[in-house]
Formats: structure tokens, sequence, C-alpha cells
């Protein structure tokens, strides 16, 4: 008897948990949501997944954060086939190549499935929408101009990339060297190199010694990768080279390095707001499953207290919502940042 | 009649080819960038290669016994990021304790991986694979899933890595001292002749009264507490512990044992040739970067090209070696 008592005391409130989303009335009701990641461990992709999960779940929908074995897309394409299979309202993926998942990104769509995609996008057919955390033209301009202002607007300056193959470097450094050939004000600067540290600190170490070395004169190293950014930072700073640095980083990385003093390496450099790009891609993604957006060019929509969005058209010829502009690290804001990545 | 042609001494000694080797390649890029050739640069350079050229021993006296162990480089991320994150979350503040912590992790790591290969007879690969996974996995565990311990966090056990000792840098001193250490190990213990025993013939070494679980045991435990001491250098030279740190580098130790002409099948290696092997694939890696005409995407082809190149050269000139000793012996 006693049994019975106790199991219909768990129906009972199974039967209430279930229900209890009911009562929280967000844009994300009821609605569930699988985030798929790069792969698992990478601590700044996990700052996003997390201000994510907690944008929908204060909505009143529920996210489950998946990562692939590897940094694979392969791997990534096992994961989306288990999640196929079960209930999801939609997908929001950050893809470990461009056009690898295609076929899954399609039939999950077939089925019905919203696709979102953020951090990086699969091609425009895998997707209804990209989040993009800066425009590329924005990353590339930011960059630009943090060289000619620490060159002091004349001289050689250097790149220093993660892999030749990185689609999102490429696309920055693409973008800076369009942006150099464009404007007058950029004539006296002279990219002599883009290197490539393939994201290992040691191989990156080694780069930029090469730098050093190839050209004496070398003003300035421009590394838009975070790795990249901190082993240059180390090796500049522990040689007391007069080669300065900038690019994009973690600011709890380059805390060390950065400075305005020649003690330092680094005067300032730039990255984009993970929580913002967590909560916009949220938004985005609901904005998708409740039918208040189809992913289509020129629609608009309210994501939450960030304000209102416009789906723009991206440089693959698919769509996307772009955050904002790049935020900069100066040794006056470095410290506070710090604290979250 | 006995007395050999000095031609013949070089290509008898495997050592004296791979510095050749060495040397032609120091003239090559000395040539093309003549800044290659500096004190600071070569400083540079070994202070970069400092965490393979130390691990490269371990390796060493693993393929010496006829093993390999792929889960090196997982148990220098577990070992190096638990003291990162000890030194970030202020456990400890100890330079001296932060790399006696490091080493007694890479120990205990590299002995359970030992006893799995020699109690429980687990060919090596198959168990160094497993531990690969079990000791990354536990490095992201230890790091909360994925944060760094970066620069600012490191207090001052980075500055190891920047600071000298008789005008040479710490790290260096750590790879003189290792070898130093090592070449007497091997060539002048009776330890260091028991693992050449028991990798030349086992049976034989087993009869001679030489505990082959042991000494499989001992040099899994050797490698562990070298990947713990890598572990230490990796994160104070490059001022941050990362739990993916070196990932893939396993290859790169083996690579230098193999060019130093070490053996897969066990028996024969010598430290020296650990040594040229390690310098040679540094100074690849240092090098080809300062080749300016190269396009860098071919860097790793031309690695492994001449990584084939100098093992073929060895074969090849092992195989004559051999054939002439056999000859004298017919005589």
């Amino acid at each position: 008897m006693n049994k019975k008592i106790i199991s219909a005391l768990l129906c009972g409130t199974m039967i209430l948990g279930a229900a209890s989303p009911v009562f929280a009335a967000g844009v994300g009701d009821g609605q569930k949501i699988a985030l798929v990641g790069k792969s698992a461990g990478n601590a700044f992709f996990e700052i996003a997944a997390a201000s994510f999960q907690e944008t929908v779940e204060a909505e009143g929908g529920e996210v489950e954060v998946v990562y692939p074995e590897t940094a694979t897309a392969d791997a990534q394409i096992k994961v989306l086939d288990n999640l196929i299979s079960q209930d999801f309202d939609a997908i929001c993926i950050a893809a470990n190549d461009v056009n690898a998942l295609q076929a899954k990104l399609e039939e999950a769509m077939d089925a019905g499935i919203k696709v979102s995609s953020f951090d990086s996008a699969p091609n425009k057919d895998s997707r209804q929408v990209f989040v993009n955390q800066a425009g590329t033209q924005a990353v590339g301009q930011a960059l630009m101009d943090a060289v000619l202002d620490i060159s002091g607007g004349e001289g050689q300056f250097a790149i220093l990339s993660a892999t030749s193959q990185a689609a999102n470097q490429n696309a920055w450094i693409d973008a800076m060297k369009s942006i150099m050939e464009g404007d007058e004000k950029y004539s006296k600067l002279e990219l002599v190199e883009v290197a490539y540290g393939d994201d290992e600190p040691q191989k990156s170490t080694d780069q930029t010694a090469a730098l050093i070395q190839n050209y004496p004169d070398l003003k300035v190293i421009c590394a838009p990768t975070t790795v990249g950014i901190a082993a240059a930072a180390k090796y500049l700073q522990d040689n007391e080279s007069t080669c300065k640095l900038t690019g994009l980083g973690l600011p709890s990385e380059m805390l060390e390095y950065t400075g305005d003093d020649n003690a330092h390496s680094c005067p300032y450099f730039y990255l984009w707001d993970m929580q913002g790009l967590g909560k916009l891609s949220a938004y985005t993604t609901m904005a998708l499953v409740s039918g208040d957006i189809t992913g289509a060019l020129d629609e608009t929509f309210t994501a939450g207290d960030l304000g209102e969005y416009t789906i723009t058209e991206a440089d693959d010829g698919g769509t996307e919502i772009v955050l904002g502009e790049p935020l900069q690290f100066t040794p006056e804001n470095i410290e506070e940042y710090a604290e979250l990545y | 009649m006995k007395q050999k042609s000095l031609m013949k001494r070089i290509t008898g000694s495997r050592e004296a080819l791979l510095a050749i080797v060495l040397i032609v390649l120091f003239v090559i890029v000395t040539a093309i960038s003549p800044s290659f050739l500096t004190p600071k640069s070569l400083m540079d350079m070994l202070k970069n290669n400092a965490v393979m050229m130390v691990m490269a021993l371990g390796m060493l006296c693993v393929m010496l016994v006829g093993g390999i162990d792929i889960s090196i480089m997982s148990t220098l991320a577990l070992s190096g990021m638990s003291i990162g994150m000890m030194l970030k979350y202020d456990v400890i503040a100890n330079p001296v304790l932060a790399f006696v912590i490091a080493i007694a992790i890479g120990i205990v790591c590299g002995f359970v991986v030992g006893l799995v290969i020699s109690r429980a007879d687990v060919p090596p690969i198959i168990a160094t694979m497993g531990f690969m996974y079990i000791y990354r996995a536990m490095g992201y565990l230890v790091s909360n899933g994925g944060e760094w311990a970066s620069a600012a966090a490191l207090g001052s056990f980075k500055n190891f890595a920047t600071s000298k000792f008789l005008g040479i840098n710490c790290v260096i001193w750590v790879i003189i001292v290792c070898y130093a250490f090592f070449f007497w190990f091997m060539k002048w213990t009776r330890t260091g002749r028991k693992i050449y025993a028991v990798g030349s013939n086992a049976e034989a070494a087993e009869v001679s009264g030489i505990n082959v679980k042991n000494t499989k045991l001992l040099v899994y435990t050797i490698m562990g507490l070298l990947s713990g001491l890598g572990g230490a250098l990796q994160v104070s030279v490059y001022a941050s512990a990362m739990p993916d740190m070196q990932y893939g580098g396993e290859m790169d130790v083996i690579a230098a044992c193999v060019i130093g002409g070490v053996s897969m099948n066990g028996g024969r290696g010598t430290v020296l040739g650990a040594l040229l092997g390690s310098l040679i694939l540094a100074t690849i890696a240092r090098a080809l970067p300062l080749i300016p005409f190269f396009n860098q995407l071919w860097l790793n082809t031309i690695k492994g090209l001449i990584i084939l190149a100098v093992v073929i050269i060895n074969i090849v000139l092992q195989r004559a070696a051999d054939r002439n000793a056999l000859k004298e012996r017919e005589m």
C-alpha cells in the first residue's frame, strides 16, 4: 500500500514539475532548444553558452547544451543525428566546418526543427540565420585603426594568425587588406607578412621570433587569435622588444601584458561581448521557434533588453544578425573584464 | 688492417651522421637568415623546445624496452593544469612546491600506466591510448571545464622561465641537468643497462635474473616523471596553463627519438641520439619561419619530409653497418 502512495506522490510531483513552466510566461515558453558547441572545454565559448541557457530559461524554455567528442564536423554530425531523433524545437550550432554539416542540418530543418547558428557559421543553405559576434568589416576596421594608431601612422606591421584555413581569421585579414587599400590614410603602412602559429603557444612563439628577426623595423604585430596574441605578448614583453602588439584576445590572458608604457607589449586589444552574443543568440532562436521571424532579410524583432535587431545580409549570401562593434580592452577597463573571461 | 677509415667510422655511427645533418641544417639556415646563429636565437630555440627535449629522454627509455607512450601530453596537461589552478586559486604560491607537485602527479600517472602495461600485459599503444583520453579528460575536469590559468594568475612561478643562472636561462639548465643525468644513468648504472637488456631480448634478460616487469614499470614511471616536469616547464615558459596544451605533441617527442636513431623494436638508441634528434626537430621548427620566401603552408610537409629522409638514411646506414659486422665475423 505504502508503495502505491509513494508512487502516486511521485507521479504527482512529476506532473507538477513538467507543468510548472506554464506559470512562467516568457517568449520562450515551453520551447526545447539544443545548443551544439564546437568541442568541450572552451571556457570562452562556455560564457556564451551559459548566457544563452540563462536567457532561455528566464523566458520559460529549456536548453540542452551538447558538445561533440572532438572539434570536428564528423563528431558534430553524430551529435546532430541524435538530436534530430528527439523532439527539439530548435538547434543553435557553432559549426566546426562550413560545408560538411549541410546535409544533416537540412534534414533537421525538413523535420521542422529551426536552425540558427552563432560563433561560427555553417553555409547559408544549412541555417536559417547566423548571429555574428561582430561584423567582419567592423573587426577589420577596428584592427586596422589600432595598427595605424599604435604604429604612429607609418611603418611595417605583420599579422600573426591561427591556422591558414581558419575561416574567421582569414575573413578578418581579408577585410583588413581591403580597408588598407581603400583609404589613403593607411598608405604609409606596409603589411610585411601573414604568419601562422596554428594556435599553439610554441609555434606562435617561433613565428613571433622569426618576425622580429626578419624585420628589425617591425612596429606592430596584429594577432587576431587568442592563443597567438598571448604567446606573442609574452615573447615581445620578455625580450623588451620595441615592436608593439594588438589584436583579438582574452582579457584574463592579456592582463599581464596590457599597459601604456614600454614595460608592456600591448597598449590595447579587442574582443566581442561573449555574454551579449549568448543572449542575442538565445532571443534569435526563440523568435525563430515562436514564428516571429523566419530568418529572411529585413525582418526585425526585439531581443529582450538588448533592444531591436534587424536581419541583414551576411558575407556568404545568407542572412545574419550582427551583435555590434567589438569591445576594446584598455589598461583602464581590463581588470574588470579579466574577472569575466 | 683493423684501422677503420674515417669515412667508415662516420657512417658506422648514427650519432656522427646526425651531427652532420644538424651542422648542414645550421649552415643552410644561417646562409639564408644570418640572425639564426646568434646566442640569443639559439637560447630562444632551446627554451621554446625544452618540453619536447626533456620528454624525449623518457620516450627513449620507453622505446628502449620496446614500448611506446602516447599518453604523455595528457599527463603533461593534467600536471600542468593542476599546478596552474592551484596557483590561480592561491592554494600554493611557492614555485618549488609547484614543480614538486607537478612531478609527483606525473610520477603517479606514469606509475599507473606502467602497472597496466607490465602487470596486465596490455599492449603499450592500447594502454597509453586509454590513458591519453583519461588524463586529458582529467585535465579538463581539473580546469573546471576549460578555464585557463593565465599569466596574471601564475604569480612568481612564471618568473622561473625568464630568470637566469650563470648567464643561462633556468629552463635551459633544466635541459642540461636532465641530459647530463640520463647520460650517466643509461650508460653507467646497473638500472640503465637493465633497460637496454630488457629491450634487446626480454627472455634472455629474464633468464639472467632481471625483473622484466619491474623494469617496464620503471620506464613508464620515468616517462611520467618527465611528463610532470614537462607540464611545469610548459606552464612556466608560456605563462599560461590550458587543458588542451600540447595536444598532439607526443608525436614530436616520438619523432625526435626516431630521428635520433632509437629503434621502435627496442634495445637500440642512445641519449646522445635523443639529444641530436630533438635538436634537429627544434632547428626545423625554429628555422622554417625564418626563411622569408617560404610559403608557411609547406612547413609541416617539409618537417615530415625531413623526418622521413633522416630515418631512411639511418636505416640504410644501419643495414650497411650490420652487414659489415657480419662480414668481419665470418672472417
